[in-house]
């Protein structure tokens, strides 16, 4: 204790002082914040009964609140009865879901459960009315997939929001078609096939699962694409090419006039 | 010398069959005066040339036909998709032609700096005066050029065929055809029949490769020669008055400094065309009339039409089976209308409400001419709300404002934001005058304390320098309109039209006057420390304690009242020697 | 008084005396020292010579002092500058040579190798450009000696001398040349005018006159709807999941684009009473309403579909129109509803169109009423 006090005038106290409180806030917060990972129990090895049943746990522990406890919906978040496991999957394994509070559109933020605990909350949900199951890893391959067609198709049903390569758009009342940069193979198909949010659904008879994979492999293929003219700019479009033009040209040329046109010698006043 | 030798030989043998060597000799003589913003012309008349090499490499590879083809070139995405040819061309030139990629985009950037150029050159041209007599005719030259610019710029984009430019070329029809009367022949006349046709991407293309440019080179040409003709107009300082130019000779000096622009411009471009992706069309894909993506823009230059387009009320008015699309016609000739038509009548009302018949070559300092500026600072307002709306749809997704929330700003600002600017720009150019006034009078501290010998500090200052002096004072002498004779009005002062040119002179010459009959002393009673009569000089023991009273007094001297102000100023020894007669 | 003048002319020019700055001798630097080359004795004072650059024949009298001085004023900066200069040529010379080296070495026909072409041409041409820029610049500012010239202006207008002159030829030119007679004058410009106007004629074959076409897209009674892309029909069921939507075409017009752009479709599923009136119920399958996809605004193709508001947004200018309530605008600039195309099942159970749309689709015109 003598020596903290003895230290108490130390130019570096205030910082040391500062970064304790930030600790400690750090630590209670994160003791209380419902991350629910790690301390909940492990998916129990055995058949699906058991998942269902971790599934449900894990439900009424995470999403009952808004999702009301048999999942029938509440005024904060809608009725999960026939979405399907698809739906869960996607939802949660971009980390919308469990989401922080209503939004106008829950954003994609780092995920909450492990696969393991995703895949039993999926499977309750599926348990209750049925939907969408998660697609295989042979559906959403996209090796093989017609480029051709899943670019055809993408600019028809997906462009308008999401942009021509799913860079993404804004949408009415603060809600927006996200970025597809980070989603997966699965995800993708998940929301084709179970329409979150705002977005419609597509399901396999009016884009088959075919042509969803040719739309994933578009989707993959070109945001994985290198920009042969230099740097990309967002490709959002024109917008940031006038910015460039202004702020990048136009101030170039203008640096160099001035310089071509200085005078030698002291400032002018 | 072998230079000698060798201006014998050739030069001779030219100006035997030409009689070259006095018109050259006057030439390489011709003055040119120098300062950074008369080179932002130059930025796009480097650019127009840039433009045309490239847009001729372009022309050896591009293919303007909509016939459609099978795509199997290099771009493997779309192997086997059907497209046009126009857009299989272009592909070819950006993945299977060295240096393809290369010249496609130096063109497009080139064609974005060639109107963002003329838009800042045509500002500096408003903003110092510089279209007033004798150069109106260059002003109206030169909206014509920013107008076929745009219209060139738009054709060009519009060449490859592609889905982003496609949108765009329905939104042009679109508005075509909702023009009254004659809309729908319009939109047939030019597409050939129904959008989309198969006729409108070659009508384009003649118009854009041939057609512009060679109007454009022959309105440069005309733009070039006028101001050869009548001198470029210098910046005011010292020495440089409204009978002389002041500079340096166009040989060797000011050719080496254009050619070392040029430069500048090529290696800006290419450096945006090498590090900066411009239109990649690849990633937009081919045009078909079914599709659309998020985020359609045109180029820039279109931007502020598009905004109209989107922050437009749903006006249409059908009558006796015929429509007016108001909600339409109105955004795409409506703002495009009164800003052309405004700025070509500009120089023009500026003449009637001033009744200035002067010629001028000194360039204002935009302060000088405070309401000249807040108009153009207005309109800026106007055409930036307008830009900044058509891009609502990125801005909303970037800065996460609600989609519907920046219309209903934009639809506000469009009509607040132009009056905001008038009025604090203008209060910024009155204020700046003050600052000029005060500098003139009491001269440029020095950060030197002294103390007197009664004890208390002053702050030394000196005057201003020559250089300063001669720009400070360089103010152009407003003139008042024909003056009454014994309560009859003048002729051109009659009538409602007189009384609003008389109202509006006020306006315009509302400004913080330089002089009072004694020297400067705009502050009426001065500071009480009797250096009210010592101009400029005389720093030391009086610029003490400077009250803010005679500042204040100097704030009130330019609304064109009370004793001893008058908004036209008075005439004595002026800088610039403007004193009419 | 000037105010006024017709005319209006130049202000009386300020009085400088010579030496203090104005119309400097050439060579003179802006600053204090008065550097430079020195005068000639017996030559005319520099400020008078300065003062308008005149014809300068100079034959038989003393010969006038060089109006360019030769040498910068500085000879040390100026020699480290030809050397920086002499370096930035060098440079772009390299560059220069290393753009036809990369043209010659990089080969196209791939993306990485455009990519590559793209980066190596771009840089060396940039580099080459820039080198010859700066240099330029530099040889400019150091290696040529600072000048301030002054040449006169004239007043733009003529003498009224040379106006009476002009006047008087075009006069005399007018009277001789017998356009004063009436009778060819006018006639002449009758002449004319048929030729003036023929221009205009001759582009009345560039489009055909639009008719009715307007009114009217390539839908019939019995046309399968197919989904864009695929090209395949659809049953009802098919389309069943609620908040699915789809983009169709008429079947057999894949390829045209002309029809498209009129005919292009969209269709929602809804729930059971989700549909309400000014929706045509009797143009709905089993809640699958059909919309044009067309604008009405000017003409973007509006797909943007919010299954939570049900509503429809166009990505252009944001026209937005109620799905389950007949496609009406509720923001934006669109002026009318997306017009509903009417749609039942036929015999096999697919979706086919009732009949063409009741009203013209897409941007208003003037005729449409």
């Amino acid at each position: 204790m003598g020596w903290i006090t003895a230290r108490r005038r130390h130019p570096a106290a205030g910082y040391a002082v500062v970064l304790l409180g930030l600790l400690v806030i750090a630590a209670v917060y994160s003791a209380i914040t419902g991350g629910g990972g790690a301390a909940s129990a492990a998916s129990p090895a055995g058949g699906p009964q058991a998942q269902i049943d971790a599934g449900k746990g894990l439900f009424g522990q995470d999403c009952s609140s808004c999702h009301g406890l048999e999942a029938q919906g509440t005024v904060n978040g809608p009725s999960l009865i026939g979405v399907g496991a698809a739906a869960v999957d996607f939802q949660v394994s971009t980390g919308r879901m469990p989401a922080k509070g209503p939004a106008a559109e829950e954003p994609r933020k780092p995920v909450a459960l492990t696969t393991a605990q995703t895949h039993d909350l999926a499977a309750y949900i599926q348990s209750l009315a049925g939907g969408p199951p998660i697609p295989t890893a042979d559906q959403v391959n996209p090796a093989g997939a017609d480029i051709a067609l899943g670019q055809s198709l993408f600019t028809a049903d997906c462009a308008q929001c999401h942009n021509f390569v799913g860079a993404g758009g804004a949408l009415t009342y603060g809600k927006y078609a996200p970025a597809l940069d980070p989603s997966t193979p699965t995800q993708i198909y998940e929301a084709m096939q179970t329409g979150p949010e705002a977005m419609p659904v597509f399901n396999d008879t009016t884009i088959t699962p075919s042509q969803k994979r040719d739309i994933i492999a578009y989707v993959t293929e070109t945001r994985a694409l290198p920009n042969p003219g230099g740097f990309s700019l967002g490709r959002v479009g024109p917008v940031t090419e006038g910015l460039v033009a202004f702020l990048g040209l136009l101030f170039f040329m203008v640096l160099a006039a001035l310089w071509i046109t200085a005078k030698h010698g002291k400032a002018h006043e | 010398m072998s230079v000698d030798r060798a201006l014998e030989g050739v030069g001779g043998a030219l100006d035997d069959r030409f009689r070259g060597a006095k018109g050259f000799r006057t030439l390489f003589r011709k003055i040119f005066p120098d300062h950074w913003t008369f080179l932002l012309g130059e930025i796009a008349l480097y650019s127009f040339i840039i433009l045309l090499l490239t847009g001729t490499f372009l022309t050896f590879w591009f293919q303007p036909s909509m016939t459609e083809v099978v795509y199997h070139g290099s771009f493997t995405h779309l192997d086997g998709v059907r497209m046009s040819e126009a857009y299989a061309s272009t592909l070819n030139i950006s993945f299977d032609v060295r240096g393809g990629l290369l010249m496609r985009q130096i063109h497009h950037w080139a064609a974005d700096l060639f109107v963002a150029a003329i838009l800042a050159h045509m500002l500096r041209i408003f903003f110092t005066g510089a279209y007033r007599k004798p150069r109106e005719v260059n002003w109206l030259l030169g909206l014509a050029m920013l107008t076929l610019a745009m219209l060139e710029g738009l054709f060009g984009y519009s060449l490859p065929d592609d889905l982003l430019s496609g949108a765009g070329l329905r939104i042009t029809e679109g508005v075509m055809q909702s023009v009254p009367l004659v809309g729908t022949y319009l939109a047939f006349f030019l597409f050939g029949g129904a959008y989309p046709g198969s006729q409108i991407i070659p009508r384009m293309y003649i118009i854009h490769v041939l057609l512009i440019p060679g109007i454009l080179l022959a309105l440069i040409t005309a733009h070039l020669f006028i101001m050869f003709h009548q001198k470029h107009t210098q910046m005011p300082g010292k020495g440089r008055t409204e009978k002389n130019v002041v500079g340096a000779p166009l040989y060797p000096y000011f050719m080496a400094k254009t050619g070392a622009f040029f430069f500048f411009t090529f290696a800006a471009v290419a450096l945006a065309a090498t590090f900066a992706q411009i239109n990649p069309i690849w990633l937009y894909g081919p045009y078909n009339p079914v599709a659309i993506s998020a985020g359609s823009q045109p180029d820039f230059y279109m931007g502020f039409l598009e905004g109209a387009l989107r922050m437009m009320p749903p006006w249409e008015w059908n009558v006796a089976g015929h429509t007016f699309s108001f909600n339409v016609f109105i955004p795409a000739f409506v703002p495009l209308g009164l800003i052309f038509t405004a700025a070509a009548l500009w120089p023009f009302l500026e003449q009637w409400i001033t009744g200035d018949k002067r010629e001028h070559h000194i360039n204002d300092r935009p302060r000088n001419a405070a309401t000249r500026t807040a108009l153009g600072m207005g309109a800026i307002a106007f055409y930036g709300v307008l830009w900044l709306e058509g891009a609502n749809d990125v801005v909303a997704d970037h800065l996460d404002i609600p989609l519907y929330t920046t219309t209903r700003i934009a639809q506000v600002a469009i009509f607040v934001l132009p009056v905001v600017a008038y009025i604090v720009t203008k209060r910024i150019c009155l204020g700046l005058q003050r600052k000029d006034l005060h500098l003139l009078e009491h001269g440029v501290e020095t950060g030197i304390i002294r103390q007197l010998p009664s004890g208390e500090f002053i702050e030394e200052t000196r005057p201003v320098t020559e250089e300063a002096r001669a720009v400070l004072e360089s103010r152009p002498e407003p003139l008042s309109l024909p003056p009454a004779e014994s309560d009859v009005p003048a002729p051109a002062m009659r009538g409602a039209t007189g009384r609003l040119r008389e109202r509006l002179n006020e306006v315009v010459n509302e400004s913080v006057p330089l002089t009072e009959s004694d020297g400067y002393g705009g502050h009426g009673n001065g500071h009480g420390n009797g250096h009210a009569a010592e101009v400029g000089h005389g720093a030391e023991a009086e610029h003490a304690a400077v009250p803010a009273a005679g500042e204040r007094e100097a704030g009130h001297g330019d609304e064109g009242g009370g004793g001893g102000y008058s908004a036209t100023g008075s005439v004595t020894d002026q800088g610039d020697g403007q004193s009419g007669s | 008084m000037s105010d006024t003048d017709a005319r209006g002319g130049l202000p009386e020019d300020r009085d400088y005396p010579a030496g203090q700055g104005g119309p400097g001798w050439a060579g003179q630097p802006t600053g204090e020292e008065q550097a430079g080359p020195h005068r000639v004795i017996g030559t005319p004072a520099p400020a008078t010579a300065r003062t308008l650059l005149g014809t300068g024949q100079g034959d038989g009298g003393p010969q006038p002092p060089p109006e360019l001085p030769a040498e910068p004023a500085d000879p040390g900066k100026a020699k480290k500058a030809e050397r920086i200069v002499a370096t930035c040529f060098i440079i772009s010379m390299l560059a220069g040579i290393g753009f036809i080296a990369a043209y010659i070495g990089l080969e196209v026909h791939s993306v990485d190798a455009v990519l590559r072409s793209n980066l190596a041409l771009g840089t060396s041409m940039a580099v080459a450009f820039l080198g010859l820029g700066v240099g330029a610049t530099i040889w400019v500012r150091h290696l040529m000696p600072e000048v301030e010239l002054t040449e006169a202006r004239k007043p733009m207008a003529s003498t009224p001398a040379d106006r009476e002159a002009f006047e008087e030829t075009f006069n005399e030119g007018a009277d001789a040349s017998g356009f004063k007679r009436p009778l060819v004058r006018r006639t002449l410009i009758a002449a004319t005018l048929p030729i003036a106007l023929a221009p205009l004629v001759l582009l009345r074959d560039m489009g055909p006159l639009p008719g009715t076409s307007l009114r009217y897209t390539v839908w019939r009674k019995g046309t399968r709807l197919i989904t864009y892309g695929s090209n395949t029909p659809l049953r009802p069921e098919d389309f069943g999941t609620p908040g699915g939507m789809i983009t169709v075409i008429p079947e057999g017009y894949q390829d045209d684009y002309d029809a498209l752009a009129k005919a292009a479709t969209i269709i929602i599923k809804f729930r059971p009473g989700e549909l309400q009136p000014p929706t045509v119920m009797n143009w709905t399958v089993d809640g699958i309403v059909a919309y044009s996809k067309i604008c009405t605004h000017v003409g973007c193709p509006v797909a943007l579909y919010e299954q939570t508001t049900h509503h429809i947004l166009c990505p252009c200018h944001q026209s937005t129109f109620d799905a389950p309530r007949g496609a009406q605008v509720i923001f934006g600039p669109a002026a009318r509803p997306l017009p509903q195309l009417p749609i039942t099942t036929n015999a096999a159970g697919f979706l086919v169109a009732q009949s063409d749309y009741t009203e013209p689709v897409g941007p208003s015109f003037w005729e449409r009423g």
